[in-house]
């Protein structure tokens, strides 16, 4: 079977930790590298690996459309408006990493059939991909979910000059996707960045209010999420709970990273980078399915 | 003489004291107390500042909008004023909101390696034509250079002064003087000194900023706030007047809004307990307190060892949810 011919856009910490794992894939393969600047230590690594490079940003994909099916978006959220008008009209399967919201939200572990019925699969955040799919559970095991919040901490060594700029649209795109997959009526994201050396790993607490906790059907619930999230990310563990505390569902959940491209510390950047290459890899074993006019735009 | 801009967290620093409950009569009446004294700025808020009513640091009895419009109706003289912390609050969520209020001052606050966090809001806040402060919290984790970089980072954003909190009560005026006086020597804006009074040196090292060159302090009333409590506003306005300064405050209205504050918004005046010297000693932030005492007692484990434990693993505000992580990992040593 071929493999599904992939682009990556944004040559940053995201892009190329994509690359790296993208090698390892037996669906996809990376064509083209793409970024602003032939001198970034990202597009050293890929002319290291033996990738095609382009400095043209999207431009290297309008001067050649036919080179790729899937282009990764791993730029910002400004920049991924502006590439996914051209790229619909390509007929481009887009994974957007940043949180633009442009597209149907994907987490792998909870809607992976249904993300790949959209022509723009958004991966949420990296506190979303750990978040989400326990803030699923607890809306699945309960009637009424009045409150979910959810609280990411990551090393400041992990969160680049995008990440820090986009802190209100990662909090704005978090609370969308815990209040779509859990039904909670109010949601809340909060992100810490913590200096600490060693690098501490990317930790994240999820809190409910509930009226009726089900600690014991959630728990059952939670530790086959995990070896669910396992398959895709597998530094993903249960750390705390669910315990029922001061009135308040807890859950406390780590991500450790493979430690490709980052340091293993960075989970926060694996996680998402483990769930679109999980999306994309979807698209691949459907591919044959799957067709410009059946997506969803 | 020299003047010094005195700002009063009294009813958001104060509002840690309380777990987030301070009401709208209680903020009105204060608030009136402190207009008649003439106090310059008067910080209303949930204790970790705009939009940080949350299950991780605890829910506020009133929304933003009620604390910050009561305020404003009962300040006339004095400046309104907000912390903003970006990761609990955004732009178009509460910041966009507070100013049509009408609020006047904005402190944006970051953990002190971490100005970079706060150049949108800082930025949005000076476009609005609002007085912008970049505040650097629990500024003991960090050297005096390190300090003085990101104080930089926040001036460049559009800060008209920047103020460090000894948001852990940690300081002794030798560690505050070596601060202030690198941040006087690498800014050009003024600087400014938030104390907490852990180790009994809230007052002491507010008058140590000053020697070294600060012209911001803050202070609240009876010393009202997170963990032992801050520097004590009317003892600040007392001492200060004592050794020449001025701060255009009333001495006798002063007293009286911390005399008020006392009656009316007090279940407890602020003392230094056992266990806030640990917290003091162990650098963990002043608003972990109450979490640190309740959640130690419900699994029955010391809570000195779980201050200390929080401090080696350098955690810093906002962080609250690793108090229960701690405490179960202390639970599940003592069972070995």
């Amino acid at each position: 079977m071929s493999k599904l011919r992939v682009a990556i856009l944004g040559s940053g910490n995201i892009g190329t930790d994509l690359l790296i794992k993208i090698q390892r894939s037996s669906y996809l393969e990376c064509v083209l590298f793409i970024g602003r600047n032939l001198s970034s230590p990202g597009m050293a690594k890929a002319i290291s690996l033996g990738v095609k490079v382009s400095d043209q940003s999207i431009n290297a994909i309008v001067k050649d459309p036919d080179c790729c099916d899937l282009v990764f978006d791993a730029t910002s959220a400004k920049d991924a408006f502006h590439h996914w008008a051209i790229l619909k009209e390509l007929g481009k399967i887009v994974v957007d990493m940043t949180p633009a919201k442009l597209g149907g939200l994907s987490i792998p572990a909870v809607n992976l059939e249904d993300s790949i019925t959209n022509q723009n699969v958004n991966m949420v955040t990296c506190g979303g991909q750990a978040s989400i799919p326990i803030a699923y559970l607890i809306g699945q095991t309960h009637t009424d979910v009045e409150y979910i919040e959810v609280v990411s901490s990551i090393s400041s060594r992990s969160a680049g000059p995008a990440t820090r700029l986009n802190l209100d649209e990662y909090i704005d795109t978090t609370e969308e996707g815990v209040r779509q997959f859990s039904g909670a009526k109010r949601t809340k994201a909060i992100l810490n960045l913590n200096p600490a050396d060693p690098c501490i790993d990317m930790q994240t607490t999820i809190f409910a209010k509930v009226k009726n906790p089900d600690i014991e059907g959630l728990t059952k619930a939670v530790k086959a999420m995990v070896k669910k999230i396992n398959t895709y990310v597998p530094g993903y563990q249960l750390l705390v709970g669910p315990i029922y505390e001061n009135n308040r569902i807890v859950v406390m959940v780590k991500a450790q990273g493979l430690g490709d491209y980052l340091p293993k510390y960075a989970g926060n950047l694996d996680i998402i980078n483990c769930a679109a290459i999980a999306v994309a890899e979807e698209y691949a074993k459907k591919k044959d399915t799957i067709s410009d006019q059946t997506l969803n735009k | 003489m020299k003047h010094i801009l005195i700002s009063d967290p009294t009813l958001r620093d104060g509002n840690h004291a309380v777990a987030h409950q301070l009401s709208a009569s209680q903020v009105a009446i204060y608030c009136q107390a402190a207009d008649r004294a003439a106090i310059p700025i008067v910080e209303v808020g949930h204790g970790n500042g705009l939009g940080a009513s949350s299950l991780q640091v605890g829910e506020s009895l009133e929304t933003d909008v009620v604390l910050l419009e009561t305020a404003r109706k009962h300040l006339t003289k004095s400046k309104l004023g907000i912390h903003v912390i970006p990761g609990f609050a955004t732009i178009q969520r509460d910041l966009k909101r507070a100013i049509e209020i009408g609020v006047d001052v904005i402190r944006v606050a970051s953990h002190c390696t971490e100005a970079d966090i706060t150049q949108r809001h800082l930025g949005f806040a000076r476009e609005k034509g609002k007085e912008a402060y970049g505040v650097l919290m629990m500024s003991h984790m960090a050297s005096p250079e390190l300090l003085v970089e990101e104080a930089q980072k926040m001036e460049l954003y559009g800060a008209e002064g920047i103020i460090i909190m000894d948001s852990a009560g940690a300081y002794l005026p030798s560690d505050v003087i070596e601060r202030i006086a690198a941040l006087v020597d690498g800014l050009s804006v003024p600087v400014g000194f938030h104390g907490h009074n852990n180790l009994g040196m809230g007052i002491a090292n507010s008058l140590a900023a000053v020697d070294a060159g600060a012209t911001i302090l803050d202070g609240t009333a009876r010393g009202f706030g997170a963990g032992a409590g801050n520097a004590q506003l009317e003892v600040l306005v007392a001492v200060l007047s004592k050794l020449g300064y001025t701060t255009g405050i009333d001495l006798y209205k002063v007293l009286d809004a911390a005399d008020i504050a006392e009656k009316e918004i007090m279940p407890l005046v602020p003392i230094i307990k056992s266990e806030s010297i640990v917290s003091g000693l162990a650098g963990v932030f002043s608003g972990f307190s109450k979490h640190v005492t309740r959640i130690s007692n419900e699994y029955n484990v010391d809570q000195r060892d779980v201050y200390f434990e929080l401090g080696r693993r350098k955690v810093v505000a906002g962080q609250e949810d690793l108090i229960i992580e701690v405490v179960l990992d202390l639970v599940k040593l003592k069972k070995k």
